[in-house]
Parts: structure tokens; sequence; C-alpha cells
């Protein structure tokens, strides 16, 4: 087959005789006949939609795709880019976990559980938390659902939601639109030097605040120093304290329990998926006292008759297919294989490997900030901090001109405003900083 | 018939694993952990936790542990898999190759000049999705079905607050997906729940008494959870525009309508598509998903941004570009969606053209009915489109369902919707054979035909045998820490 030529699906098994022998036995004479469709809403058009065959289709996308520009991406602020081992791909392409469903039925997707179980493990480890959902389509969408939950579980009225100033913008209306839902208002804290101004924070914290959050690494690429104190901040309000991180940098970061968070959240997609233009990986760990409000899904460890250890969905009395509209969340379908996939990276890496990867984001940036800042017209970082991964640069040439200019040389990097620079470094990228270099020091003069 | 009759037939046998007791796949956890000190990093010691404790293996170990994982677990190429409502079709294998090719993993932040490629794309299934759902504009940006249905809630939110109006209410058919009535309330709206008619379908009076002045939107599915077409759509389509709500569209069940009728044409004015669904992309034990939302050309400017749009190519030169609709309601997702997915529904498309998307819902359709045919169970309602419920009637529905799986077979979504007592939703999809759906049937039929101690002691042969559920959720231990205590 060609596929030019299809007659109808080429998915759809059907030999013409068969076809006919199923009709004959529904008693129809065709299959429209089957439609219950009335007149005036049935459609006689077109999409005008041609069917290609997969040759053309393959070519046709790599065709497209081609248009894009062939670019090192020193970019991060919020979404990165490691190395995803080749175990990864092969064993999540495996149909049985690529191509099957919810686990409705955990007789039949024990393996699925299990993986959905270490995952969660693995997040209880990095967090020090008692609870881990299974994702959530990505940190923004976490973080949202996170806000929500203060109002299930916070003992004191009250609807502000306290952020910092410099945060992805992605996470910003994403947390608005899920806190007027629930008739929250999202307002920012000062920020100073990139991290926490933390007298700030307590100046404008009241008993309205119900939820306070934080990241480290922040969105500039420091390393909040001072987690515990802005923890301390919500916990005199009853507010709950919202941690946000990803999985490498809590390999080496503080633990989240140790400086007080009541709930994580971030991205996990730093491990097993790559760029995808943004595709992502929600993470949500928690207290315990949160449980039975927690979004999203549960995998519990149960028994089975025959008395052997089994996994299953667990806690489905506050999922949307039971509580409807008193649900924790609207989740159905999440990220499960992302979560698989994360799960296999990180058991690759190990913890040495973790560890060493994170070790690794610290020593790249601080290494690259250096190398950036004997570039003439350039200082770098600009923020007095520790960083992870990414780090600021002032440009004396507007710095529009000079992410343009590195662009024509192959090199992508943020422009944060008219002279501030945006760069970040993995192991991806981190064979070629020499160019990189080189690059700036042509453009930035 | 017997166990070992059974076994003959069965496609799918996890039985092996029951069978050997040292096959039983331990935990990461229990095989080898380390725990790394953290010392000598570069980062001063009040800034660092104290050690990491995780599993510790090779990479051989580690290619078993997940391979004897998946054999313990049940997809669409292990067997049939006819789970209604949830569209479980075959997925092809030449869109996960697509999706791999390196230019399809860019940064989101990277600027539209160097992503013209993606934004094309972009464009193009944004266009087809219109085209298929009758709809003028259409957002790739919510992360699943029920991620499309709060965005659809919040664009007609924001479109009755641009028009003045304050409405409160969103009214939901009692058989709907539970997913409506989530996302409704969690965009700050009271439900309304809507009696259904004798027949199955939207009782009108009911709706007319249901919808007024507080009236944001109806959101229904069409044909609805019993697989039955609301052939009443168009006078539906009036009463609640009278009242002056919206007409939202789930679309779980489009893949029994592809070139029989578009949601726009019926009179909806904002739809999602569960393109995991009906452009067969895989549904990753679930998830990722992507839920693109489509909208009438009154409710585009509220769309998601950023958006993509044909640029002018006057200035800069560029073939696309994003923008912000006018009175956007900003960002679902952190970036631009579940992109991997999207390509791979764009593929799904451009297979099938037209002409192969009218045949795959005139071969789910055709499934559907001719499986029903074959099942001793009783249907009521009808005539169904591209899923029928059947009742498990003195059985328990999700007995009968455990036992099915003795039978080598998925089986259907059990005690849903409501209407039918002991409800087994069966959605076959186009992608089974004739002799499959003979093998369907007889799975049902054995079941069907068994005694209650039998179908109450099931599944014998798979991985695990029943799981108690109530004991799991009654003392949760939701990690391998947990396991420890």
């Amino acid at each position: 087959m060609t596929g030019n030529d299809t007659r109808g699906s080429p998915y759809a098994p059907h030999t013409d005789a068969e076809t006919a022998a199923m009709l004959d036995a529904v008693g129809a004479g065709t299959e429209e006949a089957l439609f219950d469709i009335p007149d005036p809403v049935h459609f006689d058009g077109e999409f005008d939609i041609d069917s290609r065959s997969e040759r053309e289709i393959r070519a046709e996308l790599r065709r497209l795709l081609g248009r894009n520009d062939d670019l090192t991406e020193f970019l991060g602020r919020g979404h990165y880019d490691h190395y995803v081992p080749s175990l990864v791909d092969h064993l999540a392409d495996r149909s049985e976990f690529l191509t099957s469903y919810t686990q409705y039925q955990p007789e039949v997707a024990q393996g699925f559980l299990q993986v959905l179980f270490e995952y969660q493990s693995l997040l209880v480890e990095l967090t020090g938390l008692d609870v881990a959902n299974c994702s959530m389509y990505d940190a923004a969408t976490a973080l949202g659902e996170a806000a929500t939950l203060s109002q299930r579980v916070r003992s004191v009225s009250g609807d502000r939601a306290l952020v910092p100033e410099l945060l992805a913008d992605g996470r910003r209306e994403v947390l608005e639109n899920y806190a007027s839902g629930v008739g929250m208002t999202v307002e920012t804290y000062p920020m100073t030097d990139g991290t926490a101004d933390v007298a700030a924070l307590e100046g404008i914290t009241d008993d309205d605040v119900a939820f306070v959050y934080a990241e480290t690494p922040t969105v500039r690429g420091a390393i909040e120093e001072r987690l515990a104190a802005v923890g301390a901040v919500a916990d005199a309000h009853d507010a709950l304290f919202c941690l946000g991180s990803d999985p490498v940098a809590l390999s080496l970061l503080e633990r989240p329990a140790d400086v007080g968070a009541d709930v994580v959240v971030g991205d996990a997609s730093t491990l097993g998926m790559g760029t995808a233009y943004g595709m992502g990986l929600g993470m949500f760990a928690c207290r315990e006292d949160y449980l039975r409000q927690v979004p999203g899904r549960l995998v519990g460890a149960g028994e089975d008759a025959s008395g052997r250890r089994a996994y299953t969905l667990t806690l489905q009395t506050r999922e949307q297919h039971i509580r409807k509209e008193r649900a924790t969340s609207n989740i159905c379908t999440n990220q499960a294989w992302v979560a698989l996939r994360a799960a296999i990276h990180a058991a690759w890496l190990g913890p040495d490997g973790l560890v060493e990867l994170a070790e690794d984001c610290v020593r790249a940036a601080e290494s690259l900030a250096a190398r950036v800042d004997d570039v003439r017209g350039v200082q770098a970082p600009v923020h007095d901090r520790h960083h992870f991964r990414e780090f600021c640069a002032r440009t004396d040439q507007p710095a529009p001109a000079v992410v343009a200019d590195l662009e024509a040389e192959g090199f992508a990097v943020h422009a944060v405003d008219d002279h501030l620079v945006q760069i970040c470094v993995t192991d991806t990228t981190a064979d070629r900083t020499d160019g990189f270099v080189a690059a700036l020091r042509e453009v930035a003069r | 018939m017997s166990d070992d009759e059974a076994n003959d037939a069965l496609t799918y046998d996890q039985a092996r694993w029951t069978a050997d007791e040292t096959r039983y796949e331990p935990l990461l956890s229990e095989k080898d952990t380390t725990a790394v000190d953290i010392e000598d990093s570069p980062l001063p010691d009040d800034l660092t936790r104290d050690s990491l404790e995780l599993p510790a293996l090779s990479e051989p170990e580690l290619a078993r542990h997940y391979t004897r994982l998946s054999q313990m677990n049940y997809g669409v190429e292990s067997g049939p898999f006819p789970l209604g409502s949830c569209t479980m079709k075959y997925n092809p294998k030449f869109t996960e190759d697509v999706a791999a090719l390196p230019a399809a993993g860019v940064h989101p932040a990277r600027s539209e000049r160097s992503v013209q490629g993606t934004l094309e794309l972009y464009y193009h299934l944004q266009d087809y999705l219109g085209r298929i759902g009758g709809m003028d504009a259409v957002t790739l940006q919510p992360p699943a079905g029920a991620a499309g249905e709060y965005t659809g809630i919040l664009v007609a939110k924001a479109y009755h607050e641009a028009n003045g109006e304050d409405r409160s209410e969103v009214v939901v058919p009692a058989g709907a997906h539970g997913t409506n009535f989530a996302s409704a309330a969690l965009a700050g709206y009271d439900v309304l729940e809507l009696p259904a008619s004798e027949d199955g379908r939207v009782d009108l009076d009911a709706l007319d008494a249901a919808v007024g002045e507080d009236t944001a939107a109806l959101m229904l599915t069409n044909p609805n959870t019993l697989g039955l077409f609301e052939r009443d759509i168009r006078e539906i389509a009036d009463i609640v525009h009278d009242a002056g709500g919206l007409l939202y569209y789930d679309g779980a069940n489009l893949n029994a309508l592809l070139g029989r009728a578009r949601p726009g044409d019926m009179g909806f004015d904002v739809m999602h598509y569960n393109v995991h669904k009906t452009f067969a992309t895989p549904h990753g034990g679930g998830g990722p998903g992507a839920g693109p939302v489509g909208v009438t050309e009154e409710l585009a400017p509220f769309l998601p941004s950023p958006h993509v749009r044909p640029a002018d190519g006057a200035g800069d030169g560029l073939a696309f570009e994003l923008y912000d609709p006018d009175q956007s309601i900003g960002k679902v997702h952190g970036f631009h969606g579940n992109w991997l997915v999207l390509v791979k529904a764009y593929a799904y498309i451009a297979r099938l053209g037209d002409t192969g998307l009218a045949d795959a819902s005139a071969k789910a359709v055709l499934n559907a009915n001719y499986l029903a045919e074959q099942v001793d169970y009783e249907i009521p309602f009808g005539p169904f489109h591209h899923e029928f419920v059947a009742s498990a009637g003195e059985q328990d529905a999700a007995d009968a369902a455990k036992r099915m799986l003795d039978y080598g077979v998925h089986p259907p979504t059990t005690k849903w919707p409501e209407a039918v007592p002991e409800a087994l939703m069966t959605e076959p999809t186009e992608v089974e054979t004739k002799r499959s759906l003979d093998q369907l049937a007889a799975a049902f039929n054995a079941v069907a035909g068994e005694d209650a101690e039998t179908v109450e002691d099931a599944p014998r042969r798979t991985s695990a045998r029943r799981i108690d559920q109530v004991a799991a959720a009654r003392t949760p231990r939701l990690s391998w820490q947990a396991l420890e205590d």
C-alpha cells in the first residue's frame, strides 16, 4: 500500500467480506444506516485533508521541522534539558507501557502501578515529605493546584496567595487561572538580588495570606538561601508554605521537609523528557495531613487475594469520577508515562549519578559565569548568589541585540530586560561553551 | 468454559507471573540502595541536604526490571481494550518516530524566528482540528481533556464577563463524564445536574426548566455516554442560547462522528478534542494526552495566549507568529502544552485524511453494533453509535469485569453511567477485527453464564489476584518508605 489511495483507515482491519458479514449480522444495509444523525446536523462537506503515506508524512515533517534553526540552546527559566539515556526511550516505548490506560483494572496493570509507586517513592526521598502523587501536567499547573489546596486544608480563612515578584510568566498566569476559580488573589513579594526579601515578605503577610510560594533555584537560577525563614513567615500565619524545585536540584539542595515546606511542586521533566517544546511533568508532594485533599492520582500498596503485595490506585474517593463537583481536582488524564520516563532516568543515574549531575549544575553555571564575566562589555553573574544551571549577565550593549546576534551565531539565550540576558548550561551544552563564549565576545563589544 | 479451556483462548496470559514466586518483581529499593553523603559539594553545607538514599543498580538489572514490569501490564497491543468513553485504539508506530525527530524537541522559550517549522506545524494542526470540529479557532495549549474542559469553561466565563454578565451556573447531564462537573466547579461555578429522559437522552422540558439567567453553559457530549445521539441537538442549542448560555461540547466521543457531523454545525460554541482518543495518540498509562479547545469566532478573542497565526510577512519576513488574543484568559499550561502528543496527532490525521477519518468512524460504529449483537447481556436504549452500555443484570459489574480478565481481554468500563444498572460500558473502536470481536463476545458470554462463586473469585490468571482496594485505602501506603514502617 502506498497510502495515497487509502480507501479508508489503514488501522481498521476489515475486509470487504467482513464488513458485509457484520452489516448483515446487525441487519443494516450500509454503514451509513448505522448513524442516527438527523438531516439538519448531518455534515456533507469535506475537511479537505489529503491522506498521505507514512513515507510522505515523515518527509513532510522532516521538511517542516527542518525550518527550525539549528541552535545550541543555553535556555532555561523553568524548562531544562539534561541528557536522557537510551535506556529510557527503549523501555518506555514498550507498548505494554506506552499504549496502556489509567490503571482502573490493577490486576492487569501491576507493572505500571509499580513504576508509579517507585516514582512516588523517589519524590518522597527527595522532598522528605510523606506523600507524592503520580504526576500533574507541569510545574505551573501543580502550583495552581497547590494554591487551591490551601483553601481546602487551612484552618483559618484567607484568600491571598503570595509569590515571588520574579516568577516565570507561565507560572504566574496559570496560577491566576486556578486561583480565580476558588476566589483567591495572587500578589507578589519583593526579591533582593534574585532571591526572596524575607523582611519585605514578613511585612506584607497577615492572616489573610493562605499560601506562600518560594522557589529554589529561583527563576534567575539563584539558590534560595533563606527558605527556612520564608517557611517561618508562612507558619506564623498558618499559611501553606509551598516550595518549587525539581528532582535534580533536590538531589543536592536542602530537603524541603527540613525547611518547613508543606507542599513541594515543580517540574520533574528535568528527568526523562528533554526539551519537547515545553512538555512537562508536574511534581506534587505534601505532608501526610493533606492526604485526603491531594489533587491527582495516588498509587498505594495493598494485598491481593493470595496475600501477596500488589499495587492499586487508591483514595479514589477524592477523584472526579466519584466525587464529581466535590473532587479535589479535575485531573483525569495526567502525565503517567512521563513520570515513568523520569523514574527510569533517576534509576539509571542512581544516587551517585543524581548528586553528581546536581553538583555539575552548580559548577558548570559558576564556571561559565566566570568566563562570561571575562568578556568585555559583559558582567556575570549579576546576582551575588550561588547558582544552579543558570545565571544572569548584564550587557553594555542592548540585550535584545546581543540575543539576536548570538542567534545568528547559532546560540539561543534569553533577553530578560534591556541590558540583562540569562544563560543556562547543562550536561547537554557543557561542551559547547567555548564556542558560545567566543560568539559572545564577538557580539557584546 | 473451564479454566483450561479459557487458557487456550487467551491471547494474553499473565499467569506465568503468579505461577512462579521467584519471578515476582521486587521493588528497586528491595534489591539495592546506596546512601550518598553529601560532602565536598561546591555549595556550603547549610544549603545542601545531608545524604540521599536511593536504589543503585546497573543498567542490565534495570533493563530486566522494567521489561518484567512491562510484561505485567496490559496495553492496546496486548489484546482488545474496549473501555467505554476512553477510545483505546491502536497507536500507529510511525507517529512515535516523527515525534522523536530531533527538530521536534526545541526549547519552549526559543524566538519565533528560530522555530518557524514548529509554529507552522502548530498552525496546521489548529487548522485541521478546526475543520474537523467545525470551529473557527483552536488552541492546542491544554495538556489533557479535562484541562481542555477547564480552559473552555474559563473562555466561556471570560466571554460572559466581557458582556457584563455574571452567570453562576453550569448545567451538566447526570450521565456526563465526572470531569465536566469537576472542571466547572474548579472554575468557580455551581453545577446543576440535569436528569436524563426515559430514552437516555436530554429531557427538553427538564432542560428548559434548568436553564435561565444564571446559566453560563451546558456541557454535553454527543453521542452521549450511553452511545446515543442527541437527536434534538438543535432544540437543545436553541434553549441554551435563548437563555443566554453557551453550549460546550465534550469531545470524548468525537470518534463516532468524524465526517458525519461537526459540533460547530450542531450549535456548539466551544469544545475540546481528546487527541489521545480520537486521533490515536498513546494514552501512556494515564497520560500525557492533549485537550485542544475549539471555539466560534465570538469566543476566539478569549483563547489562551500565545496563539499561532500566519504572519503578514511584511516587516521581518516571518511566516508564522505567536500572539496574544485581545481578551485572552492567559495561560493554562506553563509553556505550549503537550507538544509531542500534538505532533503524533497531526501525523495520524495526515495519514487518514478525509476518507480515513470518515472510515474510522464508520468502522467504530459498525464494530460496536456488531459486538452488541453478539453479547448475551441486556443492552437497554438505542440505537447507539460507537459504544453501548450493557447491564450485567444479577451479576456485579465489577466482578464480571474481573472475570473477563481471565479470558485474556480487557473488560469494559464498569458501573457507569448510572442510567444502566451494573453497567458494562463497551467501546471496541474501529481497530478490532471481526475475529477479535467474536473473541470478546465469547468472553462476555462465558462470564454471563457463570455462577456467582466463579465470578467473585476472579481473576485467577493475572499477575495479581483480586486486590483489596478498600483495605489499601484504609491504610494508605504510598511509597516504599511507608512499607518499611
